[in-house]
């Protein structure tokens, strides 16, 4: 006998108990469509994140006192916080020794500030940064309008800021911003330049900015912050090419080491991030909670597995008429094998179909309401669809070979 | 020799105690015999039946079917047997509920591997020779007893078996669609087929062309009657 006839008998058997196959399939459907929709809204997060993350450049990464992406726990904020800055001397330092890299910028940050333009004035949520030309390079932020910082404005410390999009909009929505006398934080700026539009799937505070001499930034702001720690200089670095990525980092972390006096055998008191390491430690967070969402699954599938199992039992004690007259008209033990086992893998895999598709539903609901990417992790659909199968024929197998070992007689007289 | 058993027994355990159905019981059977097994309910009727269609395997004894022994196959030699050679008819139809009259029919055919285009013409020829063709897309539930026992017909025809053992096959008709489906199984016989019919009723016995009668599992007689009246048609046999 052909599979295709077993199949087709196994589709027939199904439709003719509509209601109980639907129950049966629940618990297939429920553990499946966690699965996927765990992963699914997984990877539409990965993805959005993946986006938000490559603000470096391909060919960048960064050198910080602080956790790239937060301290991980106590103990070890404690231990950052004891770090020593990063100073603009360490960035020359790497520019001067590091032969793999070409671009070397330095960053301060500091938020909570207001600009003014005429009588129009931001909210006092602004953030400041004090850079180097080598900022929109290093962030894949381009300059729209205008010009850039260039080496001579930080050298002579000149007052000038590049507005973030956002910001420009703002203090400008009818005239040029350009070389227009803004104040920022009360002090007078000349705009030299605005930033392109940079979409952020988690909020505006991408351009919600202005960069300004990192020098500038060092006289007017000082040494501490408004909590009076030391600042930090965020050092970005690029790569002479994505090739030479690794060995710029591990260039750059023995210059840095040096620097800094870090003993040999001491581990390094600064962070060196770049795009694939902030995707690879958040990808290292979420594989935690896929194989969470797995073995949940897991387990509803067997419990699903043995209802099957069971209900199989019960078509099969039902049907034994049907054996009967099936072995009397010539049917072996492998066809009357095959016919309930495919029946146990067809009920598994509509439910597995219907639960994949759920599933999918489920999970993009986050992209739905947010506008993040959608996600269609077909790897999942499949793998899933394989494990009904899985499920399917180790369950239906007990009740299939019943079946099939019937005695035909005893089959036939069955009532 | 179309069928031949010799010696054969067939004890069923009840408990402890030992139902002796068939006992030693011997019987040879021509090609293209019309042959009706009569006796008292519990005489063995189905039990030889059974036997014979290669259902139950005797407790002891031989059965060579067209010289084959068929007494030590196995479950799947058996089953082959029963596909190609035996058509079974039941009192009770034994049809498959939620099939169709043609899928029924089609059944024998699926598990002897025929392939899909020859399975269509031969189970429509099969339904055809019953009468049936307009009933083929109905559901057993949607048709007469007589009818379900015409498909029933038409399901044990299809494969082309040379045998047909039917176990009381009026058993659930009124005698009006009794005579209908004996008319049918007439024909058979009259187109080759080796028919061995299983009844209590004398004038069902009749349309065969020997008695075989049992009694406590045991041969009482067996005669060939003399053919007079109404089976005049098949008694050039
Ligand atoms: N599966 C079985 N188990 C036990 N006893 C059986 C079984 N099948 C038949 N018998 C017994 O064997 C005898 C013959 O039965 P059967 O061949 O069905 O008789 P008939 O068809 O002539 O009425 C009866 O006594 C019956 O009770
Ligand atoms: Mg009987």
């Amino acid at each position: 006998m052909q599979i295709w006839e077993a199949f087709k008998m196994a589709l027939s058997a199904i439709r003719a108990n509509k209601l109980r196959s639907f129950l049966t399939l629940i618990g297939i459907i429920s553990g499946v469509a966690s699965i996927i929709a765990v992963m699914t809204g997984i990877s539409v997060i990965q993805k959005t994140i993946e986006k938000e993350m490559s603000v470096l450049g391909t060919r960048t990464f960064q050198v910080q006192k602080f956790a790239a992406g937060g301290p991980t726990s106590e103990e070890e904020q404690r231990k950052i916080m004891k770090r020593k800055v990063v100073t603009v001397a360490q960035a020359d330092a790497i520019r001067e020794k590091v032969k793999t890299v070409d671009l070397v910028g330095s960053e301060l940050w500091d938020f909570g500030y207001k600009a003014k333009y005429k009588n129009i004035s931001t909210n006092s949520n602004l953030t400041i940064c004090g850079g180097t030309p080598e900022y929109p390079e290093n962030n894949t932020h381009y300059v729209r309008l205008g010009r850039n910082l260039s080496h001579e404005d930080v050298k002579v410390g000149r007052k000038v800021v590049v507005l973030g999009h956002a910001v420009a909009e703002e203090l400008f929505p009818f005239t040029d911003p350009i070389e227009k006398r803004i104040k920022v934080d009360g002090r007078r700026y000349k705009v030299i330049g605005v930033f392109e539009e940079k979409k952020s799937a988690f909020g505006a505070g991408f351009d919600n900015y202005c960069l300004i001499p990192v020098t500038v930034f060092q006289r007017t702001y000082g040494r501490f912050n408004k909590q009076g720690r030391e600042r930090s200089v965020n050092v970005t670095v690029r790569a002479k090419s994505a090739e030479l990525l690794q060995d710029a980092i591990e260039e750059t972390r023995m210059v840095m080491r040096f620097e800094r006096n870090v003993k040999p055998g001491e581990e390094d008191d600064f962070t060196v991030f770049s795009n694939d390491s902030m995707i690879k430690s958040f990808n290292d967070v979420t594989a935690g909670v896929k194989a969470g969402a797995f073995l949940i699954g897991l387990i509803a599938l067997i419990v699903a597995g043995i209802g099957i199992m069971n209900i199989m039992l019960v078509s099969v004690t039902e049907r034994t008429r049907e054996i009967g007259i099936r072995k009397s008209l010539g049917a072996k033990r492998r066809s009357i094998l095959t016919q309930f086992l495919l029946e146990a893998i067809v009920l598994c895999n509509i439910g597995g179909v219907v639960g994949v598709l759920a599933g999918f539903g489920l999970g993009n609901v986050v992209s739905i309401l947010t506008g993040f990417a959608n996600a269609v992790p077909l790897e999942w659909a499949v793998g899933g669809l394989v494990f009904c199968t899985i499920v399917g024929l180790i369950f239906g197998m007990w009740p299939a070979v019943v079946a099939s070992r019937l005695d035909p007689i005893e089959a036939l007289r069955y009532e | 020799m179309a069928l031949e058993i010799q010696n054969v027994s067939k004890t069923y355990m009840m408990g402890t105690e030992a139902v002796h159905a068939l006992q030693s019981v011997s019987l040879s059977i021509e090609e293209n015999e019309y042959i009706a097994i009569m006796g008292p309910s519990g005489s063995g009727k189905s039990t030889m039946m059974n036997v014979l269609g290669c259902l139950d395997t005797p407790t002891s004894g031989e059965y060579y079917l067209e010289g084959e022994d068929v007494s030590k196959m196995n479950d799947d030699q058996l089953a082959e047997i029963r596909n190609q050679k035996i058509g079974f008819v039941f009192q009770t139809f034994n049809l498959i509920p939620r099939a169709t009259v043609f899928h029924n029919v089609e059944l024998p055919l699926v598990y002897s591997g025929t392939p899909p285009a020859e399975r269509i013409l031969m189970a429509n020829d099969a339904i055809e020779r019953v009468g049936l063709t307009d009933r083929a897309t109905h559901k057993p539930t949607e048709l007469s007893g007589g009818q379900r026992q015409r498909a029933a017909i038409a399901r044990a025809l299809v494969n082309k078996p040379t045998i047909i053992l039917a176990d009381e096959p009026t058993g659930n008709l009124d005698s009006v669609t009794g005579r209908e489906i004996m008319a049918i199984l007439d024909g058979l016989h009259k187109a080759g087929n080796t028919i061995i019919l299983v009844t209590h009723e004398q004038e069902i016995a009749e349309h065969a062309h020997r008695i075989v009668k049992l009694r406590d599992g045991q041969v009482e007689s067996d005669v060939r009657p003399n053919r007079v009246g109404r089976n005049a048609d098949v008694v050039l046999n």
